[in-house]
């Protein structure tokens, strides 16, 4: 028996202009005609055609990009929203989480919104009575329970509104990114509630982007994309399958990115005037967008950086055991003789992974004049997946920049078929004794 | 009609919930005044003195003959009136926001939407009770007493509930679509407010020689509805029971309607909120 049937479940939402609510008012004035007038005239569909079943007791995860879908579909299974077409039957007491705190009024205490909150979400009074200390113990609120909510940080407000929703003890928990506005210490107790609620069999509806947690509790996910199912399966084949599919989509937004920037560059001819060597392909991707970051007098200027995989492509998405040149082409306006070459490379954090200049190589400058190439071969990039960020520079061995480039170039480490954590990617192997044994792996990595 | 019957037996199961609702509404409205909900009894007292000076003393020659000379009479015949109107006026305009107001809960909550404009009126009708008491000892002390009809008041009550709930669920549907109603809708009610007869007596002259004004005002259902609280109030008498039936007729079609054309909309509500 299935807790939640979706048969064909469709969703369209109705945009309405404002000068089509003056003719509907109007309408609605003078012939009477309310209804008839007051359709949209725009439609935009939300969810089309889905249909699925999430048996008793099963943890059922619902992943996708923004706008996808998710939380539409999640508001229909909580009978919030009505499907425009297609039929919802779901069996026992629903709790959505789908914004902590919704029913709080800032004006009266913690204490009487939790009775309301309660009340609202289908307890009674009676057993907000007898689960109210350990609503207040979990949500750790002891001492400020009888002050008004609106005196509540965010965090005090979400933790009151995750132990009232947790305790509605229903049979289906449907949860909505809930646990993305918890501070550390909190997340893992919800997390740990959540477990115990899949313990006790109930069923569970889990919509995240933390697809690590996806993974670790759902028994089944569904993928939506563009309001369809695009996949519904084994959580891990699933939550990897949506993995590539963004990452090729990043693939094409960085094309794209640079096609935009190439575009804007040829305008300007100062910069694009010496790297005609370059040849037909496009010249450097985010300089224009960024050039805030950049400093120096440019006695030396760096007027072209120039991702490469080792074959020479250029190319800005790598797998994470693939290699990376970065080529920069330089001029000097004079001769100089103290200068070093640098390169620095940091993750979306900001954590630099890496960094290397000519002088801690103890290379030394003799000569630099005119125009000229330096390449930077880096024959394994051993990051883990994400976004990097490239400084380049070129300065006097003192410091004094020639021409500094921050952050200007980006590249991305991306393979749905590695999941490590960390900075880098140590390059290791496992052995393991012969007693010590582990099935075949269940995905061919690449 | 059989949906209307089912849905309302639902909202029964959720009188819980509309009491605390209410009790919340009282608490937090007057959460942090000195006063407290002593203002339940200070405002409508505020007002009957606005309105007597204006009408008792400053334009004296205009409030009839039924009154005489004595201001006081006057100002508790108007303090009669006002104390209802104010019901109905504020039920009015914060049903024309609530649906707004609590958009969180229709959006994020499963929540029975018609709970919003119900507890609106209720919690309105609880003022309306706190003031209540300080009428019934005006008329005992100044006025010209109480008699049994009295006891009829709760009737009365009933239809404005009834009339007051139906213009409630449609005037907080429709809000949600047209936002101007809301503007339009404040004066609106002073215009209603002239309409009845508050300030003015229906056996005012110039009321009683235009027949014209006079099916104007006896259209106006709220005029039977004051009318209902003047005649067991402050002058005794059994109400005209067939104006406050047909009125309360006109009240439940009202109810019906505005029902019907909040169970048409409500699942626009989530997206429009």
């Amino acid at each position: 028996m299935a807790a939640i049937e979706l048969d064909h479940v469709g969703r369209v939402y109705q945009k309405y202009s404002s000068r089509h609510r003056f003719q509907t008012f109007k309408s609605a004035l003078v012939r009477g005609d309310l209804f008839g007038s007051l359709k949209a005239n725009e439609l935009v569909t939300a969810l089309s055609d889905i249909s699925l079943q999430v048996e008793k007791g099963e943890t059922f995860g619902l992943i996708g990009e923004n706008g996808s879908g998710k939380s539409t579909l999640l508001k229909i299974i909580a009978g919030i929203a009505k499907p425009t077409v297609g039929r919802v039957r779901t069996e026992g007491k629903i709790s959505a989480l789908i914004e902590l705190g919704a029913g709080f009024h800032p004006e009266i205490s913690g204490r009487e919104n939790v009775f309301i909150n309660g009340i609202m979400l289908g307890l009674t009074k009676k057993e907000i009575v007898r689960k109210f200390e350990e609503i207040v113990r979990f949500a750790e609120l002891e001492e400020f329970i009888d002050a008004p909510v609106k005196t509540y940080s965010s965090g005090m407000y979400m933790r009151l509104g995750f132990s009232v929703a947790i305790n509605v003890n229903p049979d289906i928990l449907l949860t909505d990114e809930v646990l993305s506005v918890g501070d550390a210490a909190f997340v893992p107790k919800c997390l740990d509630k959540i477990d115990d609620f899949r313990r006790r069999k109930k069923t569970i509806v889990f919509v995240s982007h933390d697809l690590d947690t996806v993974k670790k509790i759902c028994d089944r996910v569904a993928w939506i994309k563009d309001g369809r199912i695009q996949m519904l399966g084994e959580p891990k084949r699933t939550v990897d399958a949506y993995l590539e599919d963004i990452a090729t989509k990043q693939e094409e937004d960085f094309q794209e990115r640079q096609a935009r920037t190439a575009s804007a560059t040829t305008g300007s001819s100062a910069m694009t005037a010496s790297s005609e060597a370059a040849g037909p392909s496009a010249p450097p991707a985010f300089e224009e967008g960024r050039r805030e970051n950049r400093w120096g007098k440019r006695e030396v200027e760096i007027r072209k950086v120039t991702l490469r995989g080792l074959g020479g492509e250029e190319k800005h998405v790598f797998h994470p055991e693939e290699g990376l040149i970065v080529e920069l082409d330089v001029a000097a306006a004079c001769p100089v003789e103290d200068f070093v070459f640098g390169i620095g490379v940091f993750n979306s954090l900001g954590t630099a992974c890496y960094g290397t200049n000519t002088n801690l190589e103890d290379l030394e400058p003799k000569h630099l004049e005119g125009e000229g190439k330096v390449v930077c071969r880096i024959e394994r990039l051993n990051l883990i997946n994400g976004t990097y960020y490239l400084d380049v520079a070129v300065h006097k061995r003192d410091g004094y920049s020639y021409d500094y480039h921050q952050n200007l170039y980006s590249f991305l480490v991306s393979s749905a078929a590695y999941k490590d954590v960390g900075v880098a990617r140590l390059l290791h192997t496992w052995e393991f004794s012969p007693g010590i044994e582990f099935g075949p792996p269940d995905k061919k990595r690449p | 009609m059989v949906r209307l019957v089912r849905n309302l037996k639902e909202l029964y199961k959720y009188r819980v919930l509309i009491q605390n609702l209410v009790s919340r509404e009282l608490k937090a409205r007057y959460r942090g005044t000195v006063l407290g909900f002593l203002w339940s009894f200070f405002n409508p007292l505020l007002l009957m003195i606005v309105y007597t000076l204006v009408f008792g003393l400053i334009l004296k020659g205009g409030r009839g003959i039924e009154f005489g000379d004595s201001s006081t009479l006057y100002a508790i015949f108007l303090f009669t009136g006002l104390l209802p109107w104010t019901w109905f006026s504020s039920s009015t305009l914060e049903s024309a926001n609530v649906l707004m107001i609590h958009g969180n809960l229709i959006k994020k909550i499963l929540f029975p939407a018609e709970i919003l404009p119900v507890v609106t009126v209720l919690s309105n009708l609880i003022h309306f009770s706190f003031g209540l008491p300080i009428l019934l000892l005006f008329l005992l002390v100044f006025g010209k007493g109480l008699t049994f009809y009295a006891l009829l008041l709760p009737v009365v009550v009933l239809v404005q509930m009834v009339f007051s709930l139906g213009f409630g669920f449609l005037i907080s549907s429709l809000t949600v679509h047209f936002r101007d109603i809301k503007d339009i809708l404040a004066n609106l009610l002073t215009l209603w407010f002239f309409a009845t007869p508050i300030i003015y007596p229906l056996s005012f002259d110039s009321l009683q020689k235009s027949s014209f004004l006079r099916t104007l005002i006896n259209l106006n259902p709220m005029t039977h509805i004051i009318e209902g609280y003047h005649s067991c109030l402050f002058y005794g008498t059994l109400f005209h029971w067939k104006r406050l039936g047909l009125t309360l007729v006109v009240g439940l079609v009202l109810f019906y309607f505005g029902y019907s054309v909040f169970d048409r909309l409500r699942d626009s509500f989530p997206e429009e909120v």
